[in-house]
């Protein structure tokens, strides 16, 4: 009994962390490429999700449609904020950056609960069946799907990042700026790009999450779980992303199962992922992947 | 962005004394005693509710200062000041419930036992630096919020703790009024000292630290030291202020010191102006009025048709919550300096009139 519930949480864990990892990905992805620290990154998952719900309940209409309009939605959204908010802001210190995104997020979170309210709204139901039965093990269909929606927007990355004109621009903003910009490289445009990818990424992500669990502020949190999972990677790169986030993931499920079966302190699986992050950073702080700084303390 | 240090156009310093001293000039000295003195007197101007809102600016601008020398002064960014302000809180109660030591005693007790478990998170933090200590510091935020849930023996679990209002040679101070003062005394008591703290070698050792901590080093000056000391002196003036909180309220729930108080102490001395010890006050003030003027606001647009459309006056608490973060931006967008750097200029202008620019 225990060891399947040890692998029923370890399954979870799993796709659950591959989430993790998507939304790492996009933090990454705007860390990268535009040098901002985006603590509004759980918000953009709230505001995807609740326009998502908004089309699906409000005007009926069928599922794919409505997903697609909150991408188009969410890509602009990324698009504005970056650039009224951000753009004035490029040169200023690094507290400036972070205290921007962070009113970024107490403002959206406001307005997201004061459109929508404060309760959680269940996702119309969207799979024919909750729960598929796979080698024994219960997996809820929406979990099965968001793993695997997760591994697509993985590999399209992947692909976008190795093989597109626009993804190459952005690797060669990353690694330098002024080089990119004297090829002719419009930082502008890329910098618009990360945040309008970033955006519509985070959205998927928040309506894979808001179908599995429903929509409320708690999404927002995983825009705070996912330091957890960048500083294990290491900040600037997006395979760490991925992996912190798998790794931090089966963390908090072991934990869960250590806490439910020996310790029954409980809460373990919310506060074990920031525990992880404080021994992360006293021992390796730039994670498995990142760039080291030369300059040390 | 280097505007935070310059001085306004006429403001002139020939010598080291002149820099050193706690006021700009005697016109400063002289405008804040008469603040303090108008104080002194306003629970005969006021009513009890704007004493009620000077106490929340007091002891919020004390911890503001403290996060301001540790944030404006020494460069470390920390997103967990609440719950040092919390631990502030809670000693104190704790002391005065366990070991029957009188209440006004037990508010500096707290603050330096809240100073020692500064220290403490302090020498970790040492070792990272901007980003990732704003990430630290958001970890020890979580950490230190399921620490309060956990340990009952300290805060009462979820019940929470009760603190006894302050008592001095038999007198309760258990009204507004009369807490009023307290409040006043240790801010301008908090006040004088971070002032003076500023002023001393330690205190510029702090600046040398936040403007460049590699030339810093090679100065002579000891990073590891400055960066803990730093978390200290500020976790020193977050107990104090809690501990100020909790007596007033009377009683300390776990769930108060959460990630939102934090970032309205960030949002404090970034509106008040990083790096000014006025500014912390002003922030303070800033913050505790700016959800009172929303309320205000909601309240005098009722039965208007943009109530009726957008039902303002059920959305209050949503309202007050977006107006923090829309605040936060539009003064890092527009007055990345904040309110002190504009006091200095209102007053630079009024200094230099027909000729200012």
């Amino acid at each position: 009994m225990a060891f399947d519930f040890l692998i029923q949480l370890l399954v979870n864990g799993f796709i659950i962390g591959l989430l993790y990892g998507v939304v790492a990905m996009s933090f990454v992805l705007i860390y990268k490429s535009s040098q901002v620290v985006n603590f509004a990154q759980g918000e953009f998952l709230l505001v995807g999700a609740w326009a998502c719900w908004w089309l699906l309940a409000k005007f009926s209409m069928p599922f794919y449609m409505a997903f697609l309009l909150t991408l188009l939605f969410m890509m602009l959204f990324g698009i504005l904020v970056q650039i009224i908010i951000l753009k004035p802001l490029i040169g200023e210190p690094i507290i400036s950056i972070i205290m921007v995104t962070i009113g970024l997020s107490i403002f959206f979170q406001a307005i997201m609960n004061w459109m929508f309210g404060v309760f959680t709204e269940p996702f119309p139901q969207i799979f024919s069946s909750e729960s598929l039965n796979i080698f024994g093990l219960n997996v809820q269909t929406a979990y099965l799907m968001s793993g695997l929606i997760s591994i697509f927007i993985m590999i399209s990355f992947a692909l976008f990042f190795k093989k597109s004109k626009l993804g190459l621009a952005m690797r060669a903003t990353a690694f330098d700026q002024q080089a990119a910009q004297s090829l002719g490289v419009s930082i502008k445009q890329v910098f618009a790009a990360a945040w309008a990818i970033s955006a519509m990424v985070s959205a998927v992500a928040g309506v894979v999450f808001g179908i599995v669990n429903g929509i409320s502020s708690g999404i927002a949190f995983m825009g705070i779980k996912v330091f957890p999972a960048v500083i294990l990677g290491g900040l600037d790169s997006v395979l760490g992303a991925i992996l912190g986030g798998l790794v931090i993931g089966l963390l908090e499920h072991l934990a869960h199962y250590i806490d439910v079966q020996f310790l029954n302190i409980g809460n373990l699986i919310r506060i074990a992922p920031f525990y992880a992050l404080i021994v992360i950073l006293m021992i390796k702080p730039y994670g498995f992947f990142g760039t080291k700084d030369i300059e040390r303390v | 962005m280097n505007l935070k240090n310059s001085r306004p156009c006429g403001d002139f310093r020939t010598s080291y004394n002149r820099d050193m001293t706690m006021f700009d000039d005697k016109k400063g000295f002289y405008l804040t005693c008469l603040g303090i003195l108008f104080l002194i007197f306003s629970p005969l101007l006021l009513d009890s509710y704007l004493i009620s809102l000077l106490i929340y600016i007091g002891f919020y601008a004390i911890a503001a200062l403290g996060l301001n020398i540790l944030v404006g002064f020494t460069g470390q960014i920390s997103v967990g000041h609440a719950v040092f302000f919390g631990f502030g809180a809670f000693a104190s109660a704790w002391l005065n419930n366990n070991f029957a030591i009188p209440v006004f005693f037990c508010i500096p007790l707290a603050a330096i036992l809240t100073a020692l478990v500064g220290l403490l998170f302090g020498i970790p933090a040492a070792r990272v630096k901007g980003l990732y200590l704003a990430i630290a510091t958001l970890a020890a935020q979580f950490i230190m919020e399921d620490f309060f849930s956990r340990a009952s023996w300290f805060t009462g679990g979820v019940d929470g703790a009760s603190a006894e209002p302050l008592k001095i040679f038999g007198i309760f101070f258990d009204t507004d009024t009369k807490y009023f003062f307290i409040v006043l005394f240790w801010v301008v008591i908090s006040f004088i000292l971070a002032t003076n703290i500023l002023r001393t070698r330690d205190g510029r050792a702090f600046l040398a630290v936040r403007d460049h901590y590699l030339s810093a080093e090679m100065m002579g000056i000891n990073l590891t030291k400055y960066r803990i000391l730093s978390f200290g002196i500020s976790s020193f003036f977050a107990g104090l202020g809690g501990a100020l909180y909790g007596h007033y309220l009377n009683f300390v729930s776990i769930e108060e010191f959460n990630i939102q108080l934090s970032i309205t102490f960030l949002a404090m001395i970034i509106i008040g102006g990083l790096g000014s010890v006025r500014g912390s006050i002003m922030g303070a003030a800033f913050m505790v009025l700016l959800p009172e003027i929303m309320d205000w606001l909601t309240r005098s647009l009722a039965g208007t048709p943009i109530d009726n459309a957008l039902s303002l006056s059920e959305a209050i608490p949503f309202i007050k919550e977006a107006s923090i973060g829309l605040v936060i931006i539009l003064f890092l967008i527009f007055e990345p300096n904040g309110l002190a750097y504009r006091w200095g200029q209102i007053r630079a202008w009024f200094k230099l009139y027909p000729f200012s620019y």
